[in-house]
C-alpha cells in the first residue's frame, strides 16, 4: 500500500543508522534531492549508500557526505569534476569505495528485487573489479558471479505519480529509478506531481505502485 | 596515405564517422569519441545510443532547449531526435551486453597487441577509480572501435604489447583510430591501414609492437 506524504520529512521518516541506502539519479537527473535533504534532518548515520555517483557540486548526495552521515559508497563513477565533496573524504581515508560496473550495478539491483539469488556476467572478466569473486567458462567466455545489492531504503525521484503510486519518468531522468524501486524494503519517491487514480495511462505506467511505499510532491 | 599531416581530432572524427555502417545503432564514449556524432552523413540512420537511457540522442542542447531532464553519459544536456526512446538502466545495459549495439567508440590509454583496453584507471596510488560503463560496452557491444592520439603526452605509445594499466576488457577492441595511422586487430597481429604524417617504417621503429603493413 503506497501512502501519499505530506512532506519529504514523513517519507523519510524510521531510517535507521547503518541502512542501506540507494539513491536515484544519474548525475542530478533523478537525483532526489528533497528526499536527501530530509534525511539529513532526519539524521541517520552510518549509511551505505548505492548510487551511480558519489555526488555532485554540494546538493543532494554530495551534501550527505558532507554531513559526514556516509561510511561507504558502492557507485560506478565517483571521480567527476564536481565531486570535490566525495574526493575529500576519500583522499583523507573517511569513506570506503566499492567501484562497480555500471551495468552490473543496474543488474545487481534488478536481481535484488526479482528475487535472483546472483548471476553470471561478462563484464569486468579478468579485469581489478573481478579480483577474488568466482568465475566460471559458459559459452567460452569467463563470466563473474555478481551477487545482488538489496536497500533497506530507496530514494528516488520520479515525474508524476497517481495516488497508488503508479510512477512515469521523464526523458533521461529515468535511469535508476526503475531498477531501485524494486530492490528495497521502503522505496520513497518525490515527483513533481501527484495526480488521481485513473489519471496515467496504464500503458505508460513504469514503475507499477506495487514497489512503491511512500510517495511526496516536491 | 603516407606523407600528409597528422590528423586533427575532426579529422579522426570524420575517419571513425566514415567506418559506421549506415542504421547501425552506436555508442560513443566520452570525450574524443564524443566529436563522432557531428560527422556521421544526415539520411545514415544512424541511431545514437547513450547509456543513462535512450535511443536516437541528438546534438548537444544550447540556450532554451537545455532541459536538466535529458543529458548524455558525460551529464551534457542533449536533444532527442524523432524516434527517440527512453529506458532505465537495466535495460540499456542489457542492450550492451546482449550484443544489440553495433558499434561502440572509446578512448584508451593503451591498447594492447592482442585488443586487450586499459581506459578507466591509472593504477596510480592517489587515483580515484572510476569505471562508469567502460566495462560493459568494451564487451558488449559488436564492434569495438577506439579513438586516440598514438602517443600520451611524455611521448610514449598507447599501443603496446601488453597493457600496463589496468585492463578495462581482454581482447575486446576490433579497431584502432588514432593521429597517425589507423590499425586494425586481426587474428595474425596489428595491421596498420592507413598513414597519416608518418612512415610505415617510422611508426614500427617508434612502437615496440609488431606490426604489419596493410596501407599499401
Amino acid at each position: 500500500m503506497t501512502s501519499i506524504c505530506a512532506s519529504t520529512d514523513e517519507a523519510v521518516a524510521g531510517v535507521e543508522d547503518g541502512s542501506t541506502v540507494l539513491v536515484g539519479g544519474f548525475g542530478m537527473a533523478g537525483m532526489p534531492t528533497h528526499l536527501i535533504d530530509a534525511l539529513i534532518r532526519q539524521g541517520a548515520t552510518g549509511l551505505t549508500v548505492v548510487s551511480n555517483n558519489a555526488g555532485n557540486g554540494d546538493a543532494g548526495l554530495a551534501a550527505l557526505l558532507a554531513e559526514g552521515r556516509v561510511r561507504k559508497v558502492i557507485c560506478s563513477f565517483p571521480r567527476q569534476h564536481d565531486s570535490w565533496v566525495f574526493d575529500g573524504l576519500y583522499r583523507s581515508g573517511k569513506i570506503e569505495l566499492e567501484v562497480v560496473p555500471q551495468g552490473t550495478l543496474a543488474e545487481r539491483l534488478r536481481a535484488a528485487g526479482a528475487g535472483i539469488g546472483a548471476f553470471y556476467c561478462p563484464t569486468g572478466a579478468g579485469t581489478l573489479l573481478a579480483e577474488g569473486k568466482e568465475t566460471r567458462e559458459i559459452d567460452g567466455r569467463t563470466h563473474v558471479l555478481e551477487f545482488p545489492i538489496k536497500g533497506d531504503v530507496a530514494l528516488i525521484g520520479a515525474h508524476r505519480s497517481d495516488r497508488m503510486g503508479n510512477l512515469v519518468y521523464r526523458k533521461t531522468a529515468r535511469n535508476f529509478g526503475p531498477v531501485m524501486a524494486t530492490a528495497a524494503t521502503t522505496v520513497a519517491v518525490q515527483v513533481s506531481e501527484i495526480v488521481e487514480i485513473g489519471t496515467l495511462d496504464p500503458e505508460a505506467v513504469v514503475t507499477p505502485g506495487i514497489y512503491i511505499d511512500r510517495v511526496v510532491a516536491v | 596515405m603516407s606523407g600528409q599531416a597528422s590528423l586533427g581530432k575532426a579529422e579522426m572524427a570524420a575517419l571513425v564517422a566514415r567506418d559506421i555502417p549506415a542504421g547501425a545503432y552506436v555508442n560513443l564514449g566520452i570525450g574524443l569519441p564524443t566529436l563522432v556524432a557531428d560527422h556521421l552523413e544526415p539520411g545514415s540512420g544512424v541511431v545514437l545510443h547513450t547509456e543513462n537511457g535512450m535511443l536516437n540522442m541528438g546534438p548537444q542542447a544550447h540556450g532554451d532547449d537545455v532541459d536538466p531532464d535529458l543529458m548524455n553519459a558525460g551529464k551534457v544536456p542533449v536533444t532527442e531526435l524523432p524516434g527517440a526512446a527512453y529506458f532505465h538502466h537495466a535495460d540499456s545495459f542489457a542492450m550492451m551486453r546482449g550484443g544489440h549495439l553495433d558499434v561502440c567508440v572509446l578512448g584508451a590509454f593503451q591498447i594492447s597487441a592482442a585488443g586487450d583496453l586499459a581506459n578507466w584507471h591509472t593504477g596510480a596510488a592517489d587515483a580515484i577509480p572510476a569505471v562508469g560503463g567502460a566495462m560493459d560496452l568494451a564487451i558488449g557491444a559488436k564492434k569495438v572501435y577506439v579513438m586516440t592520439t598514438m602517443f600520451a603526452k611524455d611521448g610514449s605509445p598507447k599501443v603496446v604489447p601488453e597493457c600496463t594499466y589496468p585492463l578495462t576488457a581482454a581482447r575486446c577492441v576490433d579497431r584502432i583510430y588514432t593521429d597517425v595511422a589507423t590499425l586494425e586487430v586481426t587474428g595474425d597481429g596489428l595491421v596498420v591501414r592507413d598513414l597519416f604524417g608518418i612512415t610505415y617504417a617510422d611508426l614500427s621503429a617508434r612502437l615496440t609492437v609488431k606490426l604489419s603493413d596493410g596501407s599499401a
